[in-house]
């Protein structure tokens, strides 16, 4: 089911939540909506759900106009970060429970229900436990339950609202592999929403990175990471160091010594740097950035390094070899091997 | 820890055994047991004496005259009547505190602290004022005075007085012992459902319902037992008819101003063995629901 988003605006109690946001997700594609708290990524999970009303804008699924349906009408599995599982059901008529409402026309028959919800308990990796309540199983196993008893009522697309948000690194990570093996079988359209951009990179086909109510940019974890369209992205996705620079006679400057970059274009004036720590390579002679070594700690197999550049106040960092001799006030020169410059003095 | 715990009261003493009386976080065990001393003798003389004191003296003159109390044809309309009263108001607090409880915690709206202002009301108002604002509004020389009378519809010194003095009173209980549980669990289960496609209606029966059920029942086992014993609210508006408008309350106050103790005690020892019986259900309740009923209790 391909789901478009159409100036979609929201506010809450006058404050605005989403602003002019449009988004076309694909039939069959796992997307994450990544962004920092308050940037509206959940917000916009709910009003594709139906829990919330846009104030305006325009949500279709598929051809259909679904803006004005109500969350029952658009068949959606919502999968909910605290699980929401029912206390008083066994995790079997937890998994029924959405056939089991239905419409005595479109209901199937009860041995149906049950072999479907058995099923599904199946394809979660829980069988045998259809008995226990969900006060008697891990988180991990909690959610696997809820995204079962979200499949059961076959939904046109699969919503989840951080639905690893609450559980422990390790469980998150073995979840992670295990939804998208879900995923690639079922083949249901799927939303989930994330702040945890290790998360989104390695789970997604496509990433909606945003803040504070915008969508900055929307691509394949390859291009948000690569090609960051904007400050925001390139600091937000990954690790990151930022610098002033300015740029003139097409070369990048700073503190009035030319770096050994070429600028991508003719402008000239102040502009902000970006590039990853690991980068980078060190350089022993010619035009090249220049820092004395202020702090240092070893961050798995690499060593990073905070380095002070002559007269700018904020540290940079960079990733060294773990055995790289580099000590206190030891005196370092390097170069992006990639970069991005953002135009402006604050980027902009 | 038990070096901690010696270091305390003299820090040059050397390590003390273990002694579980003395953490270092809490009394000496004089200070303690005197605290859980005052509290008990206080209870008795206060709280099991006098309990103690109704069936006494109900059973004074034995268990034949303690029977035949009940036998008595207005003491036996006041029994009715207070179950009858019973009958309709928990019923309607039920409906109405769940309904008040659900808007409180699941809506926004403007004027919401106003409302659960006026839930509380009947709390902190007297029950002798709830009893009388109702003969201002219904009785002969009240607002609706004359209307009633046209229409000969009777309220005050009748049963709908009574009952409506009784809705008034014990209408908190169940919706402040349901507006806390319901606000902690959220709506997120609700939201669930409706997203797996349950109607409003099925959401409410199947999960809502369920997940307030003990705290529910809890607040209607007080609601109940208030229902049954209120006194002040009820005496304004009953007019006290024997054998007609008199509850059980008043009909022990009648009997105990006509020096009949032993039946008004009678009746007494049966509205306490009421409470009790409600107490015992309640601890049951709660040793058994401990969780779910936890951050629901105020009173």
């Amino acid at each position: 089911m391909e789901i478009r988003v159409q100036d979609i605006r929201k506010e809450f109690s006058r404050y605005p939540a989403l602003n002019d946001v449009s988004l076309d997700i694909r039939s069959g594609e796992l997307i994450a909506l990544l962004g920092p708290s308050g940037s509206g990524k959940t917000t916009l999970l709910r009003l594709i759900a139906g829990l919330e009303t846009p104030t305006a804008g325009r949500i279709f699924f598929g051809d259909e106009d679904a803006s004005s349906k109500s969350v029952q009408e658009r068949n959606v599995g919502f999968v909910f970060q605290a699980y929401a599982l029912f206390r008083n059901m066994n995790v079997l008529e937890n998994i029924m429970f959405g056939l089991k409402v239905r419409p005595r026309a479109t209901r199937p028959p009860a041995a149906e229900i049950r072999r479907r919800a058995l099923e599904l308990l199946d394809l979660v990796q829980l069988s045998g436990l259809d008995k226990r309540f969900p006060q008697q199983l891990s988180g991990g196993q909690r959610q696997r339950v809820a995204l079962a008893r979200a499949l059961a009522i076959e939904p046109r697309v699969l919503l989840l609202d951080e639905p690893f948000g609450a559980l422990d690194a390790m469980v998150r990570k073995e979840l992670r592999k295990w939804l998208r093996e879900i995923h690639d079988r079922t083949g249901h359209t799927t939303v989930f929403v994330t702040h945890d951009q290790e998360e989104a990179l390695e789970l997604a086909d496509r990433l909606v990175v945003m803040s504070q109510g915008k969508i900055e940019q929307v691509g394949t974890p390859d291009e948000v990471y690569d090609t960051p369209s904007n400050p925001f992205v390139f600091g937000f996705i990954g690790e990151s160091s930022a610098l002033p620079v300015t740029v003139e006679n097409r070369e990048l400057w700073v503190g009035g010594r030319a770096i050994g970059l070429p600028a991508p274009h003719d402008a000239t004036g102040d502009a902000r740097l970006f590039f990853r720590p690991h980068d980078v390579e060190l350089v022993e002679d010619g035009a090249a950035l220049a820092g004395v070594v202020a702090a240092a700690r070893r961050v798995g197999g690499t060593r990073r390094v905070e380095l002070e550049i002559g007269g700018y106040p904020d540290r940079i960092e960079i990733d060294l070899p773990f055995d790289h001799p580099a000590g206190e006030k030891t005196r370092i020169a390097f170069r992006p091997k990639r970069w991005r410059l953002f135009e402006g003095k604050t980027g902009q | 820890m038990s070096d901690r715990e010696g270091a305390v009261y003299d820090s040059r003493r050397p390590p003390q055994p273990a002694d579980q009386h003395t953490r270092p976080t809490t009394e000496r065990p004089w200070v303690k047991w005197t605290l859980i001393g005052i509290a008990f003798a206080f209870m008795a003389l206060i709280v099991l004496l006098p309990l103690v004191i109704v069936f006494v003296e109900a059973l004074k003159k034995g268990l034949d005259t303690y029977l035949a109390s009940f036998g008595d044809r207005q003491s036996l309309a006041a029994i009715q009547l207070t179950l009858l009263v019973a009958a309709i108001s928990v019923p309607l607090n039920l409906v109405f505190g769940v309904m008040a409880a659900w808007c409180v915690a699941k809506y926004e709206f403007w004027g919401k602290s106003f409302l659960t202002t006026l839930i509380d009301l009947p709390f902190s108002v007297s029950p002798v004022v709830s009893g009388l604002v109702y003969v201002l509004l219904f009785g002969a020389q009240g607002w609706f005075g004359p209307f009633l009378k046209a229409n000969n519809i009777e309220i005050i010194f009748a049963v709908p007085g009574i009952v409506l003095a009784t809705v008034f009173v014990t209408f908190p209980f169940i919706a402040r012992e349901l507006i806390p549980l319901m606000q902690e669990q959220g709506n997120t289960d609700e939201e669930a459902a409706i997203s797996l496609g349950a109607t409003g209606w099925q959401t409410f029966w199947r999960v809502t319902l369920p997940n307030i059920r003990w705290g529910l029942l809890y607040g209607v086992l007080l609601c109940n037992a208030r229902a049954m014993g209120e006194f002040g609210a009820v005496s304004v508006v009953s007019g006290h008819i024997r054998g007609k408008t008199t509850t059980m309350p008043l009909d022990i106050e009648i009997l105990y101003n006509e020096y009949n103790f032993t039946a008004a005690f009678a009746i007494a020892s049966l509205l306490a063995a009421l409470a009790l019986l409600t107490l015992i259900f309640k601890t049951i309740l709660e040793l058994r629901f401990g969780d779910a009923l936890a951050g629901s209790r105020r009173h």
